[in-house]
């Protein structure tokens, strides 16, 4: 018989400090990476969450950020270059009772493994893909990425890029994911709430964490993570609250004319309650996209669930269906299966 | 008793089924193999139709025709040349010729062979016979859609269904022609249209029809081909996928686990991921990928899981899935890899046979990359090879590649169905409790690591694709680690040796010259090997099964012959593989590559030849 899988009888919760989700291995990511920091907010939520060590697993591709499930001791799976989301999707669909971490890069997801990744959203297995996302290929010494700037100087393109860039949100939103966040690595209590949310949705969720890579692309989000600027520049959204932001808390986003607009409250007679209420858990992909395809300097950036919509996962629709054919079916036994059709005896 | 209902005793018969795609060829093929299945004959049979789904009709490109090969004595391929073909048009007959015995018999439904169809298949006479050069054939024009329309005028039926039946009538002739029982069919008719009265009794019309026609025709005559001597037991009819499909299933129960299977569709081996995905009745997961890296992959991953987990592709398939196979080799975990050869390079001939991926299975990957290679018999032995592939995985903690091909694929074979209690069961080294090291050799004639079960407290461990510290699995640069790893993957492939049967030679073991083939040849060496010894030349033969590694005998059997042949359908790849593994052994060569298994006759041709030399 098998039980249906639920967030609340996943597991036993445990006490452990976010130390000892640590394993022996000495972390070897440059000094100043912002990996260093999404993984001791990773380390903070599971703790937080007291997920057992043996319920976690964590599987990643290939790149700077892949190498994480060594530093973890838990279940850990260092793939091959794009093919962390197939290999955690055959890993989950085997095991939908373990709590799965996909750890991937911009290039790992977006470039060669970009069809594993949209894929993902569309089966909403229940997977937590946190994509590493600073722009630029950093393991293989600083070639651009899909998601790099356009025009961006990097050492395989000395004259500047001449391709757009993917939004990682607005690419995941086309594929219909459920659950959309964007956090920023350096902000571990903010990444630790959008961690746990991204554990708490039932089906895929991607987070796109915006990580500076001190090396080859130093500053990458800067302009939006920029002390002085950083409140102007970012609007953290959350669920049933109004979309504020700003140094005074006095802008916010409205619609007009099916665009979103910045406001600024108490100007041309706009007050808090025009300013639009954030809906995560509504289908309402058309906004959710707008949301997260908001770009500097005419939007502030969408920071925090932009998504979270409920819908079965792939995993349990798999294991309802086992259960239903087996009631169904003539065939109980894999020798009614042998002995089923036509059949004749030789004497 | 006049002449004519004195059955002539045959001791084989090959008959081919040819029409438009939409004539039902397949069906009346497949109901006359199992009719004479029940009847006790040996059987092998061969479906060939279109790699297009619709090809236009009347067309030699549209063509869809069944093989079925039934005897007396074992028959082991579906037979090389039709002593009766039954061409349902002119483009039928026209695609057929190459496959007929010299002065076959030929029924044609001559209400087909109109002016228009004539040319339609390229004839540009009205004569085909004389165009085709078989106007010493057998020929027997008999008008089957007009007769069909005669004995079914009175049914509530539109003209669209009537001459859909009319394949019913020549399954009617066939089995008069044949002495077959008409019961066994009818009982089909019963079963298939149940609640539809109108089709069961146009059908049943039809049927007896074409069988009262043949009876009454002075051009007909019938046949007998006694009941083959068939170890007793309970039997069904089987194709190679299925087979494949069913051996996973049974290895998994053998094994305890739960079976993964993460494939993408490609021809000729869509059918095993067909098959396997009924099979949720059973509890079997089948996950559809995105392409063939993501099918190769979702399966490492249910194997770290825990699952038993395989994954199906065809030569272009397993190209794409080089690397990932790369990673099951690295982290040693246990996976079966199914490449249903066709014939290539590039797509080349989807729906063609071919054993040219031999060499893509032993070697094309990057770095030292060892796994143990094997390939299917036939399409029963596909059964047997997907069990002992999956054994071979699981005990040895490793991925496994499991050749078969088109032929083995689709042909079918009666298959003696076995007691699953009689099935030896499978025993991988699954870890259940700390304390553990993912590297550590925990068997030293096996050499093989444990399989930490998942969700266990203290088997927290980690894989992946960098190279790792012996025993502990840490990430090691170190250079004698490397080669110490190395090492240890490829002895432990190398032991598998331990586990697997001697290499048998069959035939005269002292012949002076040795036969030697592998995988979906074996049917036709041996038919060969058979008809030779009834011309009272006695050779020796051997099919190999186990291609990486080779029988611990190998080497003894190749030294005691003083010449060898490799029977392969490429251009000499296990030929060449014998000579780089035994230094000194150089062996000839019969290959073929045009697609097609080779016929029984081009073989004892060639083996008579090379006798005379």
């Amino acid at each position: 018989m098998t039980t249906t899988i639920t967030k609340e009888n996943l597991y036993k919760k445990v006490n452990l400090k976010p130390a000892e989700y640590k394993s022996d291995q000495e972390v070897r990511w440059c000094p100043g990476c912002g990996d260093h920091a999404i993984y001791n907010a990773l380390l903070k939520t599971w703790s937080e969450l007291g997920i057992p060590k043996e319920k976690i697993a964590v599987i990643s591709g290939i790149g700077c950020s892949s190498r994480f499930p060594y530093y973890v001791d838990v279940y850990g799976f260092h793939g091959i270059h794009g093919r962390a989301g197939a290999i955690a999707s055959g890993f989950k669909t085997a095991r939908p009772d373990m709590s799965v971490w996909q750890i991937t890069g911009d290039g790992d997801a977006l470039a060669i493994g970009g069809n594993h990744l949209i894929h993902e959203c569309r089966r909403n297995i229940d997977l937590n893909i946190i994509i590493f996302n600073n722009e630029i290929y950093g393991l293989t010494k600083g070639q651009y990425s899909p998601t790099s700037r356009f025009g961006q100087v990097t050492k395989t393109s000395p004259y500047g890029t001449i391709e757009r860039p993917f939004n990682i949100g607005q690419l995941v939103l086309g594929a219909n994911v459920s659950f959309f966040a964007r956090t920023i690595d350096a902000y571990i209590k903010e990444s630790v709430e959008v961690y746990k949310e991204a554990e708490f949705h039932k089906g895929t969720s991607v987070v796109e964490v915006l990580q500076n890579c001190v090396i080859y692309n130093d500053g990458a989000h800067a302009e939006i993570t920029n002390k002085a600027t950083r409140k102007e520049r970012q609007i953290w959204l959350k669920h049933g609250e109004p979309m504020i932001f700003g140094e005074n808390d006095d802008k916010g986003l409205i619609l007009e004319n099916e665009r979103l607009k910045v406001v600024k409250i108490g100007e041309n007679g706009i007050t808090e309650k025009d300013i639009l209420v954030h809906d995560a858990k509504s289908d309402n992909l058309g906004l959710h996209l707008m949301l997260a395809t908001m770009s500097y300097p005419e939007y502030p950036i969408a920071m925090g669930v932009i998504r979270d919509v409920e819908r079965p996962t792939y995993e349990e629709l798999m294991e309802s269906q086992i259960e239903e054919i087996r009631q169904k079916s003539k065939i109980k036994t894999v020798q009614d299966l042998l002995n089923s059709g036509n059949t004749w005896e030789i004497k | 008793m006049d002449e004519k209902h004195k059955p002539t005793e045959l001791e084989d018969v090959v008959i081919r089924f040819a029409g438009d795609s939409g004539d039902g060829m397949q069906l009346i093929g497949t109901l006359f193999s199992d009719a004479s299945a029940h009847y006790g004959n040996d059987i092998a049979t061969f479906p060939d139709y279109p790699a297009e789904i619709r090809a236009p009709q009347g067309t030699v490109g549209g063509v869809s025709g069944f093989t079925v090969h039934f005897g007396h004595t074992e028959v082991n391929t579906p037979g090389d040349y039709a002593d009766l073909l039954v061409a349902m048009n002119p483009a039928s007959l026209k695609a057929s010729v190459k496959y007929l015995k010299p002065g076959a018999t030929i029924i044609i439904d001559i209400d087909a062979f109109t002016d228009k169809n004539l040319k339609k298949a390229g004839y540009k006479t009205n004569d085909p016979f004389k165009e085709d050069g078989l106007e010493d054939y057998n020929i027997i024009p008999v008008k089957i859609t007009s007769l069909t329309r005669e004995a079914l005028k009175d049914l509530d039926l539109d003209n669209k269904a009537v001459t859909r039946s009319k394949n019913m009538f020549v399954l009617g002739m066939v089995d008069f022609m044949f002495s077959r029982p008409l019961d066994y069919t009818i009982q089909f008719f019963e079963k298939k249209f149940a609640g539809k009265p109108t089709i069961i009794e146009a059908n049943k019309r039809a049927l007896k029809a074409g069988f009262n026609y043949a009876e009454s025709s002075h051009a007909i005559f019938s046949f007998k081909v006694a009941p083959a001597k068939i170890e007793p037991g309970r039997y069904r009819n089987i194709n190679g996928n299925t087979a494949t499909a069913w051996g996973f299933i049974v290895a998994a129960q053998k094994a305890g686990l739960e079976l993964f299977c993460g494939s993408y569709p490609i021809t000729p081996a869509t059918d095993i991921l067909q098959e396997l995905s009924k099979r949720r009745d059973l509890g079997v997961k089948t996950f559809q990928a995105e392409d063939e890296i993501a099918g190769i992959t979702t399966s490492i991953g249910a194997s770290f899981a825990g699952d038993l987990a395989v994954t199906t592709t065809s030569g272009p398939g397993l190209a794409l899935k080089t690397e990932a196979v790369g990673l099951a080799v690295i982290t040693e975990l246990p996976l079966v890899i199914v490449d249903v050869q066709r014939g290539g390079p590039s797509t080349g001939l989807p729906t063609k046979t071919e054993q040219g991926d031999l060499l893509q299975a032993l070697y094309g990957r990057n770095g030292e990359s060892p796994l143990p290679v094997i390939a299917a018999l036939g399409p029963a032995d596909a059964f047997h090879s997907a069990i002992e592939a999956s054994r071979i995985a699981l005990e040895h903690m490793t991925p496994v590649i499991l050749l078969t091909d088109s032929y083995i694929a689709n042909g079918s074979q009666p298959f003696k169905i076995p007691d699953i209690d009689s099935i030896p069961e499978i025993k991988p080294p699954i870890i259940t409790e700390p304390p553990y090291q993912p590297y550590e050799r925990i068997d030293k004639e096996k050499m093989i690591r444990g399989w930490a079960k998942v969700g266990v407290p203290g088997l927290q461990h980690r894989l992946g694709s960098l190279e790792k510290m012996a025993v502990t699995g840490t990430v090691s640069y170190v250079p004698e680690n490397h080669e110490r790893m190395v090492k240890e993957r490829q002895a432990k492939v190398d032991a598998v040796v331990n586990y697997i049967p001697e290499q048998k030679v069959e035939g005269n073991p002292d012949s002076e010259l040795l036969v030697i083939g592998w995988g979906s040849t074996y049917g036709h060496l041996r038919r060969a090997a058979n008809q030779l010894k009834r011309e009272g030349i006695e050779i020796a033969y051997t099919q190999f099964k186990y291609i990486n590694p080779l029988p611990k005998n190998t080497g003894d059997i190749l030294k005691k012959y003083k010449r060898a042949v490799v029977f392969e359908l490429n251009m000499g790849q296990f030929a060449n593989y014998l000579r780089m593994k035994f230094p000194g052994f150089d062996p000839l060569q019969y290959n073929k590559v045009q697609g097609l298994p080779f016929t029984v006759q081009e073989i004892v041709d060639h083996i008579k030849s090379l006798l005379k030399k």
